[in-house]
């Protein structure tokens, strides 16, 4: 919806600049939801920097117990060797909030590929072919659905790792449980995408030159109906951390010696948190906060940019046809927490 | 643009259009979407009892190293687990049927037994959310819409993200550190102090602890219960207002563009009557749907929240039996879950086709 209402009227192609998914949006945005998007830009790239840079960050190693004066000691508060003290397994709190940046970014990225690949591909063979195959793969898509998410990845994580595990295991079993989740929404979307999108001419013209079901699928049906994807994957990767989180709070997570994991050590503060102890629990706490809030604001913002009747705008009467049209619809998508 | 997008929340085109001949009337919706909850209700069913059969037999997961060989094979032979899978499975849609769910592992109670003991201590943390999200999300939600991008409406929606993006379980402890370890105000965690908990448990009432302690009239345990219930009703109810907030503005919003408000207003109607009356109502529709959804969230919620305070229900004990690895009890109470949970999504079409006619076609 974005992409499109720009470029319509714009007899040359506009430059690379301003076809970017994310750029895009940041030059059409003003006041307030440029802010939030700034905001939102700059706490994730904060949040990749510490990711990709962790090993240097970190002044320990996440599963490190000792250092050159013996034992970091439980539960130790803050001082100049343990900038935010220790665990109560004698781990460091800072190190283990830096680390713990890496192991959500690994488990969003794969979750991400899996979903998008998956739902995408479940989408287009189900809204392009139809059939009866459509109709099972919409009830059974409606009923994991309507689910609640956390419970649905604990079920998955339960069957792919029958629990705790190690890093890899540990990233893909998460990974693999939030996809489970994922997979019905980036599948609605672009069923419904597609459904919408055969009906169009330009379909038909392929169909009479005589170009193959799967080229028509593949090459024109599933190029233009991805549009509303970058909204959906921001606002589900700062899901993905969230369920990462409560998967670990609740004892699914990786190991501590295999990863750091916010979630886990959440968990382990619970106990920390009714004797007064602020430093383990609030650390790792902050550090969900900000790394769902840096791509909630980034979601959020595109999706306001991408629904003409929540964009703000420069001036008064700059009304479109498509923001008529827009506006007499009922509200279809609402891309709020659980809710697609 | 065309507008010929079923809408996906809406039952599939067969059964639509099946129903669009005979004009659909509310009694015929009604049915067509109960008879939809027996697909939902088996395909999660399955889903569940497949997925948690991967890692194998539940005995073995449960007692694995704490029986010898062959008393851990005996065990199995005698539950059944060493027969063909489609076997197991097709007595457990009899057994789901009937209302076993099983019978847990470790601590030997019905699965059913388990909901009834601790479903209402979830249910009364719900409605306490539910009563917060509403009184905090909706009022807040309008006048976002009504100063939209004004101060006040930046104000709320980043407040709104933010509390979004916290984890109900880190708000919890946060709570708890701040308001019952620091400051003393409310107790640290349990759904009721030792002594009310007894006294209350030993009149026999409902389980559900404010009916109780009203019933018991006795001014303290009253105090005692509502003093417990403060923090857990307000993370997971400010979590959920944050949701309600955000989907009020935007349906407001959108009504507010409608030609019939420009009618209102250049009749000269107040703002504040074109928020409250005018614009509001319409937007009630999605927002009831919404909300249908949101119980789904809400019960996830729950388990996070009843694990941060111990609150003892449905979600704590889903949690000990996760923590001993009994994947029978785990089964049944998320195979129940999906049934309260279709339920409820029924209950909320139902509502929202009752006060809406156009839902029903």
């Amino acid at each position: 919806m974005a992409a499109s209402d720009k470029t319509t009227s714009a007899s040359t192609k506009p430059r690379l600049l301003d076809r970017l998914p994310v750029l895009h949006q940041l030059r059409q945005s003003v006041g307030l939801q440029r802010g939030m998007l700034v905001f939102g830009l700059v706490l994730t790239g904060f949040f990749l920097l510490l990711a990709i840079f962790a090993p240097w960050l970190a002044p320990y190693g996440y599963d490190q117990l000792r250092g050159p004066d013996g034992l970091f000691g439980a539960q130790q508060p803050p001082s100049p060797e343990h900038l935010l003290g220790t665990t109560v397994g004698g781990y460091d709190v800072l190190s283990r909030t830096i680390w713990g940046a890496q192991t959500a970014l690994l488990v969003i990225i794969v979750a991400l590929i899996l979903s998008v690949f998956i739902g995408i591909l479940l989408g287009l063979i189900s809204g392009y072919l139809g059939g009866w195959l459509d109709r099972v793969l919409v009830v059974i898509a409606d009923a994991i659905y309507a689910f609640p998410s956390l419970l649905l990845a604990i079920v998955a994580a339960i069957a792919i790792s029958g629990g705790q595990s190690g890093l890899w295991p540990g990233v893909m079993a998460a990974a693999i449980s939030i996809t489970v989740v994922f997979i019905p929404q980036y599948f609605r979307v672009v069923r419904s995408e597609v459904v919408r999108i055969k009906a169009e001419a330009f379909v038909e013209s392929a169909k009479v030159i005589g170009a193959s079901t799967w080229r028509i699928m593949f090459v024109h049906v599933l190029r233009n109906s991805t549009r509303s994807l970058p909204l959906i994957v921001t606002l589900n990767a700062s899901e993905a951390i969230s369920i990462l989180a409560a998967l670990g709070f609740l004892g699914f997570g990786i190991n501590p010696t295999a990863a750091a994991e916010w979630g886990y050590d959440l968990k382990e503060s619970i106990g920390d948190v009714s004797a007064g102890i602020w430093w383990t629990a609030i650390p790792p706490g902050v550090a969900i906060v900000l790394a769902i809030l840096g791509m909630t604001l980034i979601g959020e913002g595109l999706n306001d940019l991408a629904d003409p009747r929540l964009r703000a705008r420069r001036r008064a009467g700059k009304q479109t046809p498509a923001d008529a049209v827009a506006a007499s619809q009922p509200v279809t998508r609402e891309f709020m927490g659980e809710v697609e | 643009m065309t507008t010929d997008v079923a809408p996906l929340d809406q039952p599939p085109a067969f059964l639509a259009g099946r129903r669009s001949k005979s004009g659909g009337t509310l009694g015929r919706y009604l049915l067509v979407r109960a008879l939809l909850m027996i697909p939902t209700v088996l395909i999660l069913v399955t889903l569940v009892f497949f997925l948690i059969r991967l890692t194998g037999d539940p005995i073995t997961a449960a007692l694995g190293g704490r029986l010898p060989a062959d008393q851990l094979q005996e065990r199995i032979h005698e539950a059944g687990y060493d027969r063909p899978i489609i076997v197991q499975y097709i007595e457990y849609l009899g057994q789901v049927l009937t209302g076993n769910f099983g019978t847990t592992l470790t601590d030997n109670q019905l699965v059913t037994e388990v909901l009834i003991n601790y479903g209402i201590a979830t249910l009364e943390l719900v409605v306490y959310a539910l009563i917060v999200a509403f009184i905090v999300g909706i009022p807040l939600g309008m006048i976002a819409a009504a100063k939209r991008d004004h101060a006040p409406d930046a104000a709320l929606r980043v407040s709104a993200i933010l509390f979004y993006a916290t984890p109900v379980f880190f708000a919890g402890l946060l709570a708890k550190l701040v308001f019952s370890v620091w400051l003393g105000w409310f107790p640290v965690s349990g759904r009721a102090g030792v002594r009310t908990e007894i006294a209350l448990n030993r009149q026999d009432g409902t389980g559900f602890y404010l009916i109780d302690a009203i019933a018991s009239g006795n001014p303290a345990y009253v105090q005692d219960v509502l003093l417990h219930a403060v923090l857990p009703a307000m993370v997971l109810g400010l979590a959920t207002a944050g949701i309600f907030l955000r989907l009020v503005r935007t349906n407001v919003i959108g009504t507010f563009n409608m030609p019939y408000i420009d009618a209102a207003r250049s009749r000269g109607v107040s703002e504040y009557r074109l928020v409250r009356k005018h614009a509001y109502k319409p937007a009630l529709i999605p927002i009831i749907t919404v909300i249908g959804l949101q119980i789904a969230l809400l019960l996830g919620g729950a388990v996070l929240t009843e694990t941060t305070f111990e609150w003892q229900g449905l979600g704590f004990q889903l949690g000990k039996y996760l923590a001993s690895r009994d994947f029978v009890a785990v089964q049944g109470i998320v195979a129940l879950i999906a049934i309260i949970v279709a339920v409820t999504n029924f209950v909320v079409d139902a509502i929202a086709a009752f006060l809406d006619p156009r839902v029903r076609y």
